[in-house]
């Protein structure tokens, strides 16, 4: 009897490994999804090419003035230009160092939150949160340690975005977090309605009303011989309104808190603050830090409007400088500038928070 | 001399200030007061304000002339209405861009989110760009780009795009024609609402007989045949009253017909498209909440994949996505008071701009504005919750 | 309780918070204590206020305030700008963010009685007018109807125009813009046939323009529009000085002294133009300001037609005839009462 001699083992059919499989699998797995891969291909084909001309192949880069502008792409001349009116605004160009160094040493500062090793994480972010602002401040306007004061009307292009968004989220987060505990604290009926109330009052009012009512009826509001400047007007409406947001974004943290551990606190005799401070908030913060870094981007792009009231950040010098007579008609390089540079941060940013819920959620799991 | 012994059997009196309801009650109290204390501060510093700067106060301006065009009314609107009419005119002006952008993002913010998760590489990927695009950058920035950088590109209005001799395009906006209603309409319109109700009572009665029976009873095609047939036979029979105004350019600019301005269209597309890439990701995040044992215990039981879709999937995963919904559809109603950046008359522009600089009465104004945007939002969280309630689980 | 909390760290901020201008009859002493003006200016409008890249501001508004600023401290640099948009001047100046506001506001009725404000004055008297282009052959502002138009928010050009078509029975449809900028944008792309503002304004806005060649002024004035400064009602002594700076400036025009022979003047017999520059009779101190107020006006600012010249007239890019704003005896109807 003829040994049983199995048939050598057959490749897989070249249909279904390697590029052809990968195509199959993935793009034309129905008619369905032929069609569709076809109609997206073409669109793919028909849209990217003039855009990437456009915006690289015949794009202009270096030059002096507009009539460098010759090869029929974007224009990118008028960015250069102008690029340090959109960074610092109108702030002194013998002093924009000052704005270099606060915006180095910050990302100098953070660098080490990314670490996994770094052990003084909760000092530096709390240096970082409460003392740095204000040496930034200090940095920024000057008139200490003989610096030459810089007005906050001078203030302006991302330096200014960066500020509105950094301090607002800063000053809203201790905010935030009363209300949250105030809308939690269940036997005080009184104090929760009013958190309730101020909460969905600034949650549902659009932020250009709210940088209107700061910016020209708050002086109206106040006593006779008290008045700020625009800036810290501004700050203050941003504040609020933020601060209902953050509130929403602790209180969801807190909800997250398993019972026993409010149970346990109270069970050891600690009181209310204690209780708070000591076992819910540190692990309710944890919890929200990515949903507070959502909050940041959204603040970070609403700071947009603050070319309503005046203040001129990054669109609203990009605005500024479409209006020079030199540099007319480049408003599609401008915007597309803008966008790039919000998107780079928003992106990062989201990115960020992504890989840190990720990385936070593991110990939560249940 | 000897302190008598305290008497141990019986529990100290706890102290006052240690009672954790009377210590929240006096925080009560002096909240309250600090919050009322406050108020009151405030309240008297504007009116003091105001009278020693000699600025006029109360709701009188309402009705006063206003005297000044709007573009676009959904209501009648002249130079000689009155700044309550304009008010009106602003917010129906609000409320209709919402309404289209509610719409538009849904549809678009759906579709992506779906096709996200198709099996297809290349869709997956260019939905994937088209969030991470669009909800990273700006929305008045996208609202600038939509209506300076495309919609003054297009052609000026004797050189429309032309679609048929009936509809016009370039850069003064959309041009349709319009229906005029003759005598008699009256009745298709009457017949319209007779097959409406009458479609609804259809359903109910398929539903029950479904219930009951089991036999499912096909209300797509019927429904379609009584809504369409009934108006339609009315319409003809009482002798087609309507005609279509065209437009047609005459002088300057099409004149007749319905027009779609480019601020609407330019706004509506920027709060679509930026509010679509959010409802997108919830979408997504939505339907992943549906376990796989779901759809897999479905095709065990034989339900087609169409039927596993509309019957599981949908509504589990819709439990997920009303509530981020809810609030996405109140931000892009809030983000549409950025309106006046591009010139479209809404209520902010119309009322909080134009109004509040011929009046010069900020503080009552202001309050109206954002009375409205609570309001609004109010009435939308109201209806989702509603919505929500009728989705949410219902355990027995 | 919460808000209060964030207003007194605000106050803490000790550098940023500026002394307050809101009492009546204190913003002339809270100017003085403070040490410079604040002044609501436009967000750009060539001629009249408009910042550089340097953020340096210029024009015939911006000069307005320099003038108060050299009458007051002797210093025309002590000034302050905030970049206003037409909706929110006169909220901003009302609620004493700034001190005055000579931002091309037109002196009407309503807005003399009813905002708490005070027109102090009449630095430029303008006139609505149209703006457009070349190629459509209009001849006049009678055949405009049906044409769509661009206009600014919260202007009385809004109203002037509501009333000029329906006088006329003429149909228009408005675009109404936020910005200045934004009208002259929306009239470029072509969203708009025509475009509406103050005539100054369409000679500063058409330089705007890519091919300003291609567009026309119409001859007709629809309205009048005299543009001043304005102040907060309840400081007389503030109103008196900011009236009298822009009088001041009249005057020297007329007296012929200029910037440059200003310190040669000033040993001039003539007893008005001693009057003018503190030299005899006339006290600073009814001003509250130093006897010299009106020579560092002119040794700085320059008098009225040095500072129309240099900023809208023929020493700048808009080329504006002087027309009504010459000099009553030079055929115009800038008139200011003596110095005496």
């Amino acid at each position: 009897m003829a040994e049983f001699v199995p048939h050598p083992e057959l490749p897989p059919p070249a249909s279904s490994v390697g590029v052809v499989g990968w195509l199959r699998r993935n793009l034309f797995s129905g008619w369905l999804n032929s069609l569709l891969t076809v109609a997206a291909l073409y669109l793919v084909v028909t849209a990217l090419p003039p855009l990437l001309n456009w915006a690289f192949f015949s794009a202009d880069f270096v030059g002096e003035n507009r009539d460098a502008c010759d090869s029929g792409g974007a224009c990118w001349v008028f960015v250069n230009a102008r690029f340090s009116t959109f960074m610092y605004g109108f702030y002194p160009a013998a002093q924009a160092w000052r704005v270099d160094l606060i915006f180095g040493t910050l990302l100098l500062l953070m660098s080490p939150l990314f670490f996994k090793g770094f052990r003084y994480k909760l000092q530096l972010g709390g240096f970082i949160l409460f003392v740095y602002p204000w040496i930034a401040f200090g940095l920024m306007h000057g008139g200490l340690l003989g610096l030459p004061v810089v007005e906050t009307a001078k203030w302006g292009g991302l330096s200014l975005t960066l500020l509105l968004a950094a301090v607002g989220c800063i000053a809203a987060l201790p905010l935030g977090v009363l209300l949250a505990l105030g809308r939690r604290s269940t036997n005080m009926p009184v104090v929760q309605t009013m958190c309730v109330v101020f909460i969905e009052f600034w949650r549902g009012v659009p932020l250009i009303t709210v940088l209107f009512m700061s910016s020209v009826m708050l002086p109206l509001f106040l006593p006779e011989g008290v008045s700020f400047d625009k800036l810290l007007r501004a700050l203050i409406g941003i504040t609020l309104f933020q601060s209902a947001y953050m509130a929403e974004v602790v209180r969801g943290g807190l909800q997250a808190i398993p019972k026993g551990q409010y149970e346990a606190a109270d069970a050891l005799g600690l009181g209310y603050w204690r209780k708070m401070g000591l076992i819910v908030l540190p692990q309710a913060l944890k919890i929200v830090i990515p949903g507070i870094v959502n909050t940041f981007i959204a603040l970070f792009k609403d700071t947009t409007l603050v070319i309503i009231v005046g203040l001129l950040e990054i669109l609203g010098m990009v605005q500024n400088a479409l209006n020079d007579p030199n540099w007319l008609g480049f408003s599609t390089e401008g915007y597309v500038f803008t966008a790039f540079v919000f998107w780079i941060f928003c992106f990062s940013m989201s990115r960020y928070s992504q890989w840190l819920e990720r990385k936070l959620h593991t110990g939560h799991k249940r | 001399m000897a302190e008598p012994a305290p008497d141990l059997t019986r529990p100290a009196r706890p102290s006052r200030l240690t009672d954790p309801k009377f210590r929240a009650l006096v925080f009560q109290i002096l909240a309250t007061l600090t919050v009322v204390a406050f108020l009151v501060y405030i309240v008297h510093n504007t009116l003091t304000n105001m009278e020693q700067r000699g600025i006029s106060t109360g709701f009188g301006f309402l009705d006063r002339t206003a005297g000044f065009a709007i573009l676009q009314s959904l209501i009648p609107y002249s130079e000689t209405s009155t700044y309550g009419r304009t008010f009106v005119v602003g917010l129906l002006n609000t409320i209709l861009v919402s309404a289209l952008g509610v719409v538009c993002a849904t549809i678009i913010g759906f579709v992506v989110g779906v096709l996200r998760l198709s099996s297809n590489w290349l869709i997956k990927k260019i939905a994937t760009a088209y969030i991470e695009t669009f909800r990273n950058i700006p929305l008045l920035l996208q609202i600038f780009f939509w209506y300076f950088a495309i919609g003054f590109n297009l052609p000026g209005p004797r050189q429309s795009i032309a679609i048929g001799e009936s509809v016009f395009l370039n850069n003064r906006g959309l041009y349709v024609p319009a229906p005029v209603f003759g005598e008699g309409f009256g009745w298709t319109l009457a017949a319209i609402a007779v097959a409406i109700v009458a479609v609804l009572v259809l359903a109910h009665w398929a539903r029950r007989r479904f219930e009951l029976t089991g036999q499912s009873f096909h209300t797509v095609y019927v429904s379609l045949a009584i809504l369409l047939g009934l108006p339609l036979l009315v319409f003809v029979a009482t002798g087609a009253p309507l005609s279509w105004d065209m437009p047609a350019l005459q002088g300057f600019n099409f004149r007749g017909g319905l027009t779609v301005i480019p601020e609407l269209f330019a706004l509506t597309l920027a709060l679509s498209i930026y509010t679509a890439a959010f409802i997108a990701e919830t979408v997504r995040s939505g339907i992943q909440s549906v376990s796989h044992g779901q759809t897999e215990a479905a095709s065990a039981l034989g339900l087609r994949q169409s039927w596993t879709l509309r019957l599981v999937i949908i509504p589990q995963a819709m439990r997920v996505i009303i509530p981020p919904l809810t609030s996405q559809y109140l931000n892009l109603t809030k983000n549409s008071s950025l309106a006046p950046a591009i010139g479209y008359p809404d209520l902010v522009a119309v009322f909080a701009g134009t109004t509040l600089n011929q009046t010069g009465q900020a503080v009552e104004i202001i309050a109206i504005t954002m009375a409205v945007y609570l309001t609004l939002s109010l009435v939308i969280s109201l209806f989702m919750n509603w919505y929500n309630k009728r989705m949410a689980l219902k355990e027995r | 309780m919460k808000l209060k909390r964030i207003s007194l760290l605000a106050v803490a901020v000790a550098g940023v918070v500026a002394a307050g201008s809101a009492t009546a009859g204190a913003t002339f002493d809270a100017v003085k204590k403070k040490g410079f003006v604040q002044c609501g200016v436009s967000t750009g409008l060539p001629g009249f206020s408009v910042s550089d890249d340097k953020g340096n501001w210029k024009g015939i508004d911006v000069d307005a305030c320099r003038a108060v600023a050299a009458a007051l401290f002797g210093d025309a640099s002590k000034v302050k700008y905030t970049p206003l948009n037409a909706k929110e001047r006169f909220t901003a100046l009302q609620s004493g963010e700034i001190d005055m506001l000579p931002r091309n506001t037109t002196w009407t009725y309503t807005r003399d009685t009813s905002l708490g404000l005070n027109f102090a004055g009449v630095n430029y008297y303008d006139g609505q007018g149209f703006l457009i282009s070349k190629k459509l052959g209009v001849k006049s502002a009678k055949e405009l109807s049906g044409a769509a138009i661009c206009i600014q928010a919260g202007t009385t050009t809004e109203l002037n125009l509501a009333d000029y078509f329906r006088a006329n029975k003429m149909e228009y449809t408005a675009i109404t813009y936020d910005s200045s900028d934004e009208t002259i944008k929306g009239f470029e792309a072509g969203r708009c046939d025509v475009l509406t503002s103050d005539q100054s304004q369409l000679y500063a806005l058409r330089i705007k323009l890519q091919k300003p060649d291609d567009a026309v002024v119409l001859p007709e004035v629809i309205s009048k529009e005299p543009l001043g400064p304005v102040v907060r009602q309840g400081d007389d002594e503030w109103f008196n000085l900011v009236r009298w700076s822009l009088f001041a400036q009249i005057n020297a025009e007329e007296l012929g002294v200029t910037s440059a022979n200003v310190d040669e003047k000033s040993k001039s017999t003539d007893p008005n133009v001693q009057r003018l520059l503190g030299g005899e009779g006339v006290k600073g101190e009814f001003l509250g300001v130093g006897d010299k107020w009106a020579y560092n006006i002119i040794k700085q600012v320059g008098n009225y037609g040095e500072m129309f010249e240099r900023n809208v007239g023929q020493g700048s890019p808009l080329k504006i005839e002087r027309g009504l704003n010459a000099l009553w005896n030079k055929g115009g109807i800038q008139y200011a009462p003596p110095i005496r």
